[in-house]
């Protein structure tokens, strides 16, 4: 499903400020995966999404999704294989307008917009039920403008755009951090469901061991740019944080440094 | 009296105006862009018209050509920021710069083409207010009709989401850059549309109407604002507010001239109104925020108060 080959990219290169986010990462995905993605501040998990979403070009390596060669294609382009939530709970919705505009524009990912009705018959109560499945009480609201939310309701609507219109790969960065406790746990329910419901192949960084412990069938933890500890299925199941950590020190020689993710 | 005689040829004028704030409109309110090419492409359109016009070619194509030719300011001023990187305000600028020698050219190295005296039919035209507020009106209203409906289909949603989320526009598999042209694109159009009423209304197009055009769209859109957002927050009422707003200006201006104000100092006060509907609603949520949260704080001790006696 996505193939990242070589993948290298340093920002600000040439000057003092020079810095490594990613050097010479490969990564496989198979169809149906739901791979946690952990590591520490700057170890570059929000560089490897923001490449595969293609935020910007990397200095080197390819990127393939479902056997086509993304590397060089535009962000909008590719969006119509993905569907992305972010961290800031303000960056996947469009505030000014209304709920099920937000929802219609997201149904039309991937195709050639025309000048036809932006929402048509039949297409709210499609919405509707689906804001039901949430049980945020949004399925009343659809002419709510999304700015009224609160960042909860606001990500797990962005969570629905993102797979109104089933994304061949769900790139999830860190979409809870920013929420109270209790919210993300909820938002984090939605999310199980809605990538089992529909069988999605999914990448989700979290700053939370457990959470990557517990979702998901494969995990990956990265350090300084690189994949070092990658495991899957029934191993991944027994995993405890302290086999984690245990596995980090051992793999990167050093002690984990983010008490975030320790204590959380 | 004096006030009465000149409200008609204000309103006349105030809606030329509005026509050109429901351009600045798009670009300042939908798509989030200051845009400057404004003050050009009112002028193009002005000179553009005139010189048709005179030249024989009837109205209405004359104001389609108008439209087109505006159009393809804002074109220009979008590939400058979307495909050159250039800001939008220096784009806006650059734009601007360039036609001003684009118009000297229209006009054909003169700096006035006039309209008056010669047997050209035209819409509108200040010798007859009355006509000149019905024909100005009905072209508004169907402006705002094309564009309430634009703004419903598919891709008229992204354009509003361009300019509301660009990263959640992304995200959805909109071009952004393509869509910021395309408003521009729209937005001067009908700034140009205006500027074609201008000159058929004055019976002239000049070198340097249009100078600090922004400034008195963005009065009209404040003033509008301020009213129809209390009203009802959504499109049309919008459009219909900031039309009003440029009506409400005029009246505002012809007051402020038969109160005795130089004419010298109009401009001054069109930039000193955007100042104020700017600085108000800042300075309110900086240094009155506190106060406001206090007083809330101790309404609500005291409700609570009252629920225990």
């Amino acid at each position: 499903m996505l193939k990242i080959t070589n993948l290298e990219k340093t920002f600000n290169a040439g000057t003092i400020n020079a810095k490594t986010a990613l050097c010479g990462l490969n990564l496989e995905l198979k169809d149906g995966d739901f791979v946690t993605v952990i590591g520490g501040n700057g170890a570059g998990k929000s560089t490897l999404l923001n490449a595969i979403a293609g935020v910007w070009k990397p200095d080197y390596g390819t990127i393939e999704i479902d056997g086509v060669d993304v590397t060089a294609m535009p962000e909008h382009k590719r969006a119509k294989f993905l569907g992305r939530v972010f961290q800031d709970p303000m960056k996947g919705t469009a505030p000014d307008m209304e709920i099920d505009e937000n929802l219609s524009i997201a149904a039309r990912r991937g195709t050639k917009r025309k000048l036809l009705w932006g929402i048509r018959k039949g297409e709210r109560e499609r919405y509707a039920a689906l804001l039901k499945d949430l049980d945020l009480g949004l399925e009343t609201r659809l002419s709510t403008k999304v700015g009224l939310l609160s960042g909860g309701q606001r990500q797990a609507v962005t969570l629905l755009m993102a797979t109104l219109n089933r994304p061949k790969l769900l790139l999830l960065d860190e979409h809870t951090a920013a929420l109270d406790p209790k919210t993300a746990e909820k938002v984090l329910q939605i999310t199980d469901k809605i990538v089992t419901e529909n069988k999605l192949t999914t990448l989700m960084i979290t700053h939370n061991m457990r959470d990557a412990i517990e979702h998901g069938n494969r995990l990956i933890m990265m350090h300084e740019g690189n994949v070092i500890i990658d495991v899957e299925g029934e191993e991944k199941k027994k995993l405890t944080v302290e086999d984690l950590l245990a596995l980090f020190t051992k793999a990167s020689g050093k002690e984990f440094a983010n008490d975030r993710a320790i204590l959380s | 009296m004096y006030f009465f005689n000149a409200l008609p040829g204000a309103v006349a004028e105030g809606l030329i105006w509005g026509l050109m704030a429901i351009g600045v409109y798009i670009s300042y309110k939908i798509l989030d862009i200051a845009d400057l090419t404004v003050d050009g492409s009112i002028c193009t359109g002005a000179c553009v018209c005139a010189v048709l016009i005179s030249n024989g070619v009837p109205v209405w194509l004359s104001m389609i050509i108008a439209f087109l030719a505006g159009a393809l300011a804002g074109i220009v001023s979008g590939v400058f920021n979307t495909a050159f990187g250039i800001p939008s305000i220096l784009a806006g600028i650059l734009t601007q710069l360039i036609l001003y020698s684009v118009n000297l050219a229209i006009l054909g190295g003169k700096s006035l083409i006039s309209l008056v005296g010669g047997q050209h039919k035209l819409l509108l035209s200040m010798s007859n207010n009355p006509m000149a507020i019905v024909s100005a009106g009905l072209l508004i209203a169907a402006t705002i009709i094309c564009l309430w409906l634009f703004f419903y289909t598919e891709v008229g949603l992204t354009l509003k989401s361009t300019g509301d989320n660009a990263d959640m526009s992304r995200a959805q598999g909109v071009n952004v850059k393509f869509n910021k042209v395309l408003g521009l694109a729209i937005a001067n159009g009908i700034v140009a549309l205006a500027g074609s009423l201008l000159a058929q209304y004055k019976g002239s197009a000049n070198i340097n109407d249009g100078r600090g055009a922004i400034v008195i769209a963005l009065a009209a859109i404040f003033i509008g604002l301020s009213v129809s957002l209390k009203i009802k927050p959504n499109f049309v009422v919008s459009l219909i507010g900031v039309v009003g707003g440029g009506i409400v200006y005029y009246i505002i201006y012809n007051f402020v001239v038969l109160l005795g104000l130089k004419t010298d100092y109009l401009k001054m006060l069109s930039a000193i109104i955007v100042v104020v509907f700017l600085a108000v609603p800042y300075i309110k949520g900086e240094y009155f925020k506190k106060q406001k949260s206090v007083v809330r704080a101790s309404a609500a001790n005291n409700a609570g108060g009252g629920e225990n006696a």
